[in-house]
């Protein structure tokens, strides 16, 4: 069984899903995990798929989704262990406020510098205002991240709350 | 009637904790007064605190009047530096804001709620005891004079939408 990760992104047209995912299904591959969006009006989806396939067979089934160049396709094999346990707590951080260059490169290294991962991040500008949403797998104190972001933040001139993610079970 | 020009984020005043006010002051009931004008000349409306007309106080109002998910309906309330005196059933749902007007999120709130505070004019100390709708406008609107907006508290990293418009 081979794993392939696999990035479609360009001009948004109804249908793009719905080829790629008939493509795969095609070539015999089970669709894992997926993700798909739209930033500022590109389509943009990312996905991880399964079988027994070749990665040429995967790119050349995939080659006339980018026949009209307006769709950038990429396969990539991938192995099938990446799966990490999560590390320490997880919290939700929110940073919002004018938008200005290096929001996202600034709190994300003060993250990374607590031995904190981004598990899953968007970011959003709506008029003037920047909205970053991650996801935090941390170790160590809460107050020790928040402390540290609260620095970077007051450096930026913008909000930022880190908050503990509730995961209710129900 | 006086209505009041609302400020989006990112401003100072949206992220800043509004200062404890006396409900007595002739300007802070000439402020609340102004925030009921204002709330209701705005389409959609259902509550506006005075961070959101860019002043920095603990006042604010809010009328779920009518709306489909309402409950318990006080009508228009108006309250001077109040605060949450309890909180439980805490579900999530969407949550909109004038200050905010391109975006909305998916925020976990307190479904029963008690909050306290004192009512312009009269100093009056109340309580109030609600559930659902209003009790999330009551949060949304107490955030608003700690300085915090709905995206500080949003679910996580895909519970913030873009507003649809519908031309
Ligand atoms: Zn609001």
């Amino acid at each position: 069984m081979n794993e392939y990760a696999v990035t479609v992104i360009g001009h948004d047209r109804p249908g793009i899903i719905a080829d790629v995912a008939e493509t795969l299904a095609g070539l015999g591959l089970n669709l894992t995990d997926s993700t798909m969006t739209r930033l500022r009006g590109h389509f943009a989806m990312t996905l991880v798929c399964a079988g027994s396939v070749s990665a040429g067979d995967v790119e050349s089934a995939l080659a006339p989704l980018t026949a009209g160049r307006t769709l950038l396709v990429t396969v990539r094999e991938v192995g099938e262990d990446l799966v990490e346990p999560p590390r320490g707590e997880h919290y939700v951080l929110t940073v919002h406020g004018a938008d200005r260059l290096g929001i996202v490169a600034a709190l994300s290294r003060t993250v990374a510098a607590a031995g904190g991962n981004i598990t899953d991040l968007t970011t959003r500008l709506a008029g003037n205002l920047y909205v970053v949403v991650a996801e935090v797998d941390a170790p160590g104190a809460m107050s020790d991240l928040a402390t540290a972001i609260d620095r970077v933040a007051g450096e930026l001139g913008v909000e930022a709350t880190l908050r503990p993610a509730e995961a209710d079970l129900m | 009637m006086t209505v009041l020009q609302v400020v989006q984020a990112p401003a100072a005043v949206l992220g800043t904790a509004g200062k404890t006010v006396d409900p007595l002051a002739a300007d802070v009931v000439q402020l609340a007064t102004d925030l009921v004008d204002t709330m209701r000349v705005s389409p959609g409306c259902v509550g506006l605190a005075a961070p959101q007309v860019g002043v920095g106080a603990q006042v604010f109002v809010v009328d779920v009047t009518g709306h489909p998910k309402a409950r318990t309906v006080h009508g228009t309330l108006v309250l001077c530096n109040a605060r949450v005196v309890e909180a439980s059933q805490w579900q999530k749902g969407r949550e909109g804001c004038m200050s905010v007007p391109d975006l909305t999120g998916d925020v976990k709130r307190a479904s029963r709620l008690v909050v306290a505070g004192q009512l312009p004019g009269t100093g009056e100390e109340i309580e109030i005891t609600t559930d659902a709708f209003e009790a999330r406008a009551l949060q949304h609107e107490i955030d608003h004079c700690s300085g915090l907006l709905f995206l500080d508290r949003v679910a996580g990293a895909h519970a913030v939408y873009a507003r649809k418009v519908y031309l």
